[in-house]
């Protein structure tokens, strides 16, 4: 493992959080392949091997469909949503993917300006590069807080 | 009746027998919480603890509630599923510390090490005649009258019930025998299921304007966009309520059945959910499989109280089990199947359906959020009281899905068994 491919790791992710955070969801599917996984699944389907995801999308068509959703159709509270990430390890390199993980917090803030805990969890990410670019073609958020508060509209 | 729990009993009801408008008081005062625990969850109703899927083997066991008390269901030797709160009968420790998993079929509290079989009887009892000739437990001691608390419990065609009424009559009565609710219930689960996964929403908000949602077909369409723009539930399509013993009721549509004067004045009523020009850049979202029943019913939503839905939206099968907290907190609990005879096309159908539904459901999240609303709403208006006279002003079978009527039939068996 390269300290090269850490830091390229890592700022992939810190641009990806910022992304998410600065309300900047329109550029949200960019970071990933046309051909992507994403998927938001609990920790207790992950660790019984359960497939059932509570966000699920197998092409940057569905990412942009959720965006759509939440700026166009879905009801849910305003809130804002700050990442803090860390602990960024690569764990795998194999011909042109990198295998990495790194373990997030989101912090959610509604109108009242009340600051919570809302889901905290880890990245498992395959990631390749595109036209020079690092890029996921798997993102898999596996999160510890499976008790979700009223609902997740907001991408992880 | 415990005469102490008396909650609610000055609140502004209507007179006896009304169920059109009820007191807002019933969804945020802690004495009414209080009275529902002992009167509904501790009284004749069935409560859904799982799947029987859940534990396939002898000596599996899950945790969950009745209400809010802690209960815990057992698959036995004998093959049957046994369920008893979840509360050691020497000084009131959980047992079962755990959320679900597999034993010998003897279960051990932790504390003092006194253990329980499957069905929940005390089978050991450590030092109960002394140590090195000092102590034990008095001559008559008798383990057989120390069991844990055991429920009645009740495997109805793989979806697992359990009541404190030892002498209410059975599920199959309690959804109403040959009714259509029943039906529907028996149609979902008509061949084994296999679990596909779950996922947990903690709403802040009384159970009850959950319940509502449920039973109303008239907010589909109107708060759901998913719903209304892509046709997969609108109020003008083919479909209907039905009630079995007032609060379990069912409603369903077909989609691809609308009718087109309705459809004419939902365009003319410029309805926020109803965009003609929305659409999706990857349509595999609901690419879906038809006739998985043989007919023509593509939504189904059965609440079944005070504990369950039971929905199947185009292929998606979900039960969401109803856990209160709290006069202004419940829990969702969801449990995705699908079918042991499912191929592997139809499994991905299903998960990427899923989409549609749960905590990040493009159509169900927004059940959460219209329940959060109502509850931040109504801090003190105790006395003042909604009103629910869509389709009429008394509970019935309807053939349309512009109705309130479900809500109706709802609070008509609430009162009933509240004493309000």
């Amino acid at each position: 493992m390269s300290y090269e491919s850490l830091l390229e790791v890592t700022d992939l992710i810190n641009e990806y959080v910022a992304c998410i955070d600065d309300d900047d969801l329109e550029r949200w599917p960019d970071f990933f392949t046309e051909q992507c996984i994403y998927r938001v699944i609990p920790r207790e389907n992950a660790d019984a091997g359960l497939p059932v995801a509570v966000m699920y999308c197998d092409s940057q068509g569905m990412l942009r469909d959720r965006i759509v959703a939440l700026r166009n159709a879905n009801i849910y509270a305003p809130h804002f949503y700050r990442h803090l990430v860390s602990n960024t390890r690569i764990v795998g390199e194999s011909g042109d993917e990198i295998k990495a993980q790194t373990n997030y917090a989101v912090f959610q803030t509604l109108l009242d300006g009340e600051t919570k805990v809302y889901n905290v969890g880890k990245y498992e990410d395959t990631i390749v590069r595109v036209d020079g670019k690092l890029r996921f073609k798997e993102k898999l958020c596996i999160f510890d807080t499976y008790r979700i508060q009223t609902l997740m509209v907001t991408p992880i | 009746m415990d005469a102490r729990v008396t909650g609610g009993m000055d609140l502004n009801w209507p007179e006896p027998g009304v169920c059109d408008a009820v007191p807002y008081g019933v969804f945020n005062e802690r004495e009414v919480y209080d009275r529902e625990m002992e009167r509904i969850y501790q009284g004749p109703t069935w409560n859904f603890l799982g799947l029987a899927v859940e534990v396939p083997n002898a000596g599996d066991y899950k945790s969950t509630f009745i209400g809010d008390i802690p209960v815990v269901m057992t698959r036995d030797d004998d093959g049957n599923i046994y369920a008893w709160e979840n509360r050691c009968a020497h000084r009131g420790a959980l047992v079962i510390r755990d959320s679900c998993g597999s034993s010998d079929g003897s279960h051990t509290c932790v504390y003092h090490q006194w253990s329980f079989n499957n069905k929940g009887d005390l089978i050991g009892v450590p030092f109960r005649r002394g140590l090195g000739g000092n102590g034990g437990m008095p001559d008559d001691f008798d383990m057989k009258e120390n069991p844990v608390r055991k429920i009645r419990t009740e495997d109805y065609k793989g979806a697992v019930f359990g009541t404190f009424d030892w002498d209410m009559g059975d599920v199959d009565s309690y959804l109403g025998g040959d009714s259509v609710v029943n039906g529907h219930v028996k149609r979902i689960f008509n061949r084994p299921v296999k679990v596909l996964g779950h996922a947990r929403q903690y709403i802040d908000s009384n159970w009850k304007f959950y319940a509502e949602n449920t039973k109303d077909p008239y907010h589909a369409s109107l708060l759901h966009l998913f719903h209304m723009t892509f046709g997969l539930y609108r109020s003008s399509q083919t479909g209907g309520v039905r009630l079995s013993n007032d609060w379990n009721s069912v409603l369903f549509s077909e989609s691809g059945t609308d009718d087109e004067k309705a459809m004419e004045e939902i365009d003319d009523a410029h309805l926020r959910t109803f965009q003609s020009d929305y659409s999706l850049e990857d349509m595999s979202l609901l690419a879906g499989r038809a006739g998985e029943w043989n007919d023509n019913t593509t939504l189904v939503i059965l609440s079944i109280m005070p504990s369950l839905v039971i929905q199947q939206i185009q292929n998606t099968l979900a039960v969401r089990q109803i856990l209160p907290k709290s006069e202004s907190e419940f829990e969702l609990v969801w449990t995705f199947f699908g079918y042991e005879d499912d191929d592997e096309e139809l499994t991905n159908i299903r998960l990427k359906q899923i989409n549609l539904i749960g905590p990040a459901g493009m159509i169900s999240m927004e059940d959460g959020e219209s329940s959060v609303i109502c509850q931040q709403a109504i801090s003190r208006s105790r006395n003042a009281r909604n009103v629910l006279q869509m389709g009429g002003r008394t509970p019935e079978d309807q053939d349309h899905l512009v109705t309130e009527s479900t809500i109706r039939g709802f609070w008509k068996k609430y009162r009933e068994l509240m004493a309000y």
